[in-house]
């Protein structure tokens, strides 16, 4: 066990890469604490499986530094790394039985006939495979099937950390609620690190204590999921987490003063803003836009019940505008005015947080 | 896949049924009417009931032939599944070389059986063949024309080369249709090289392999073209095997009746051996 | 490790090409130089052997003639096939297991057991030395062949195809000709691929059931040996242009060729 640096990595699968697109992974530095719950979100494509692959070992980056603790693995051979990780679909030994899959980790490392079993009985317990033991691997459903990787990924004890690749892809949805709680719990239980790659926010949001959110090869935001919530560092994070995302308004500052149109808006990061001149844009998230008497006058165009809650779609000009309104709240149908909650109303420069 | 029941369907397979059956059954039955008559060439035929097959299986010839079958059906089988896998399992997955690579192993496959006759026979000559002038220059006393342990080495070394490629090519199928995912696996479990082989790469190369088995036994049973351009079945009888033995008794001495008698047999055998295969097939995949 | 990923496949296809270059090489020399010695190249480089075929009517009509019969076959074979694989690959009907199965058997089918039989059925018939004859006769193994490789390729084809097309108002002919068949494209081209080839290297019916009209090129190889002596560097030459149409075909499915045999169900 020990807590994992990243170190100016970057990587590309072209063997002379040049300009930053050809890069799949631009730099990278981030530190991940002993025993954390790590998420990685981002869209396909957005080297998020790339990075896994070189923290496991099946990569060897272009550039930079894995650390384990004090050790340097960048070029390690991945069983040599002591991790385990749980793929995207169930890689399962068909030939064996469940008990021989979960087995197989340790018998590969010389570990005692005795240690193992007992070792085996107790994944199989935490995985709800004990019934299944003696079954061939092969007749077992899809969700039966990630159970045993994932036990396979947990039967070692003090691994350094373990990766999973969007390991719920193939599980029915009420089965992925089930699994993705079994995942915290055992997390808590063994206090093993853990990396969560899913282009998922519901899974990275709950599994997490912290979440990386990934973009082009690149980090665009590491945080809490209340951070990524409530302070955005980039629109597309912004617009990423959330349901529904969060609204962008081009702006214009001018003396530190933010407008949106004719209308000034009160920001959360207007103290840093005195040296700006132009065209921005300005973030607010629905949940902290409301109606109010004055403000930003929109036109309500659709309103979608979603059971706990309405949004309301307005439009300021073309623009779309969101928000949401509890139940019952009344929805004003001619003149509508929009206020946002200061604290919560960023302005964004190039789809960075001025800061 | 699950599929609809739809007796209609009949008049889909109707035209392959309809074009196999004319060239499958009208022969065969014509086989079978020959198997149970006597002709003395004059087109007059006689009712000889099983007496053929009597005569068939218990002459030495036909038992001899059988053995010399075996023998060469189990030899190529044992040399061209080991090897052909071993093949598959060292080509790269990728790259550009790998379609030219595949291109060149088919090529053997796509040229006439007698030609692959001919080309042997001339290419094993010992005193103008590449094969048997390099044998006889490092020593060995090699003439496949007239020694029979030669002219066996020579007729398997051709089928090999005839047909290992296409055990390489299932097995190659079979190992591509593999997800990383699971090389990466057995990678973090710590799996070595036999144990990938073992538990990933064989259970997966299995259904082909058997399909490469299956038809790699019911060529070669059926194998006639080539040895007899290479050997013509000597020195002798020495590499006669069953189907040159079956020509050499219904053309070469037309005794329609006992060659007949022995075509079903032979046939029999093969459809037999084929059914248990069929079955142990159907029955693993069933599970 | 970068060489030696590569060892293994070279000398494989090293074994493999000597017995071909050992054909192509002597079909450039005379037949005084073949049977006079061993050379590894041809001492007296001649072409000759290739322009005695290229004239010669009955060498090159032996080409056209194996060509016409195995190109009938392979549109026979697989025109027939393709209903056949569609109706196994989406219906369940009464003896569809066994009539597969006995499909199959006819791959098996020796071609000894046949010859004679053949050659009394065809000629019965008055197609005796025509390419119809060559054509159906071989539909005995590669129909089944076609049949197995489609309804491999049809079963990897979803059933909601079919649905979606039908929904969309398509009658069952517009679908299968304008939807279905260009979805299955590739296992057509291996289809035909391995139809081709079967036919292109069988000989013992082809030979059996043509004398003039219709001879295979290989039936008109034979020859070199009986009637002229011992011709080698023209049987060289003849034999090294059949390898020529495989090659071709090939070429044209290389990104199949694996595939085909591996989708086919048994």
């Amino acid at each position: 066990m020990a807590k994992i640096t990243l170190n100016d990595l970057r990587h590309s699968y072209m063997p002379n890469p040049e300009k930053p697109a050809d890069y799949a992974l631009k730099r990278l530095d981030l530190e991940w604490k002993d025993g954390g719950a790590y998420a990685l979100l981002g869209p396909s494509g957005c080297g998020k499986t790339t990075l896994l692959n070189i923290i496991s070992g099946l990569l060897i980056p272009s550039h930079g530094q894995v650390l384990f603790g004090e050790q340097d693995v960048t070029r390690l051979p991945t069983d040599a790394r002591n991790i385990a990780q749980v793929f995207q679909f169930p890689v399962v030994y068909d030939t064996m039985t469940v008990y021989d899959n979960l087995a197989f980790p340790l018998r590969n490392r010389g570990v005692p006939e005795a240690q193992v079993d007992q070792r085996v009985r107790t994944i199989a317990e935490m995985t709800d495979l004990t019934g299944m033991l003696k079954q061939r691997a092969s007749g077992l459903t899809a969700d039966g099937k990630q159970k045993i990787s994932l036990g396979r990924g947990l039967v070692r004890e003090n691994v350094n950390a373990i990766m999973f690749d969007e390991p719920l892809t193939v599980i029915d949805p009420h089965l992925k609620w089930l699994l993705r709680s079994k995942l915290k719990e055992l997390h808590q239980k063994l206090g093993t690190t853990m990396i969560y790659v899913t282009h998922d926010q519901t899974e990275a949001l709950t599994f997490a204590d912290q979440v990386v959110v990934m973009k082009d090869g690149e980090v665009v935001q590491s945080g809490t999921p209340i951070e990524l919530f409530e302070k955005p560092q980039h629109t597309f994070v912004g617009h990423f987490i959330g349901s529904p995302g969060m609204n962008i308004m081009p702006c214009t500052v001018s003396g530190g003063k933010v407008r949106v149109g004719e209308s000034l808006i009160e920001v959360g990061n207007a103290r840093v803003l005195y040296n700006f001149e132009g065209t921005f844009e300005l973030g607010v998230r629905p949940e902290f836009t409301s109606f109010a008497a004055s403000g930003l006058p929109v036109k309500v165009a659709k309103v979608t019940d979603t059971g706990r809650n309405k949004i309301v779609d307005t439009r300021l000009g073309d623009l779309s505008i969101k928000l949401l309104v509890e139940n019952g709240a009344a929805i004003p149908s001619e003149g509508a005015h929009l206020a946002f909650d200061t604290a919560h109303s960023q302005v964004y420069d190039n789809g960075w947080l001025v800061d | 896949m699950n599929k609809t029941v739809n007796q209609k369907a009949w008049f889909f397979v109707l035209p392959v049924v309809i074009l196999v059956a004319f060239n499958a059954l009208i022969p065969l039955m014509t086989v079978v009417n020959y198997s149970m008559q006597e002709t003395f060439g004059d087109n007059t035929f006689f009712w000889s009931g099983v007496r053929w097959f009597e005569q068939i299986l218990q002459s030495d010839r036909f038992w001899a032939s059988l053995g010399r079958q075996l023998f060469f059906t189990f030899t190529i089988l044992f040399i061209e599944v080991p090897l052909g896998v071993a093949i598959a399992l060292t080509m790269p997955k990728k790259g550009p070389w790998v379609s030219v690579c595949l291109v060149l192993m088919a090529l053997p496959l796509l040229i006439p059986w007698n030609v692959v006759g001919a080309m042997w026979n001339i290419f094993a000559l010992p005193d103008i063949g590449l094969l048997g002038k390099l044998l006889n220059s490092i020593g060995f006393d090699y003439n496949y024309t007239r020694q029979t342990g030669d002219a066996w080495f020579t007729l398997i070394l051709m089928d090999v080369w005839h047909w290992t490629s296409l055990v390489v090519l299932l097995a190659y199928a079979g190992l591509v249709s593999i997800p990383d995912a699971y090389y990466q696996a057995a990678l973090i479990d710590g799996a070595s090289k036999w144990k990938i082989f073992r538990f990933i790469q064989l259970p997966k190369m299995k259904r082909v392999l058997t399909i490469a088995i299956l038809l790699r036994f019911m060529d070669s049973f059926n194998i006639y073209t080539e040895p007899v351009v290479l050997t013509g079945g000597g020195p002798g009888n020495s590499t006669t095997l069953l189907s040159i033995d079956l020509v050499k008794i219904a053309l070469g001495q037309f005794d329609l009746g006992p060659a007949a008698a022995m075509s079903l047999i032979y046939f029999l055998i093969i459809l037999l051996t084929s059914w248990i295969f069929y079955t142990l097939m159907m029955r693993n995949e069933e599970q | 490790m970068r060489v030696s990923k590569w060892l293994v496949p070279t000398l494989y296809i090293l074994f493999l090409m000597l017995p071909i270059y050992w054909l192509v090489s002597m079909s450039f020399k005379t037949t005084n130089e073949i049977l006079g010695g061993f050379s590894l190249f041809p001492q007296n480089f001649t072409t000759e052997n290739y322009v005695k075929i290229f004239t010669d009517p009955t060498w090159y009509w032996g080409y056209i003639n194996s060509l016409a019969y195995v190109s009938l076959n392979t549109i026979i074979s697989v025109a027939a096939a393709l209903p056949a694989a569609y109706a196994f690959s989406r219906y369940r009907f009464l003896g569809d297991k066994h009539l597969f199965f006995w499909l199959l058997t006819n791959r098996m089918a020796p071609a000894a057991v046949f010859a004679l039989p053949f050659l009394q059925l065809y000629s019965s018939i008055g197609l005796f030395d025509s390419y119809l004859a060559v054509a159906l006769a071989h539909t005995l193994f590669n129909v089944p062949l076609a049949v197995w490789i489609l309804e491999g390729f049809m079963s990897g084809v979803p059933k909601e195809l079919d649905e979606t097309a039908y929904v969309d108002g398509h009658s069952f002919f517009g679908f299968f000709f304008k939807i279905f068949l260009p979805t299955i494209a590739a296992g057509i081209g291996v289809a035909i691929f391995f139809c081709f080839m079967f036919s292109w290297v069988e000989l013992l019916l082809a030979k059996t059931l043509t004398s003039v009209e219709a001879k295979p090129i290989a039936a008109v190889m034979t020859r070199t040996s009986s009637t002229s002596g011992y011709e080698l560097g023209l049987l060289a030459a003849a034999g090294s242009l059949t390898i020529i149409p495989g090659a071709i075909v090939i070429w044209f499915v290389r990104n199949y060729i694996a595939k085909g045999f591996a989708l086919g169900r048994v």
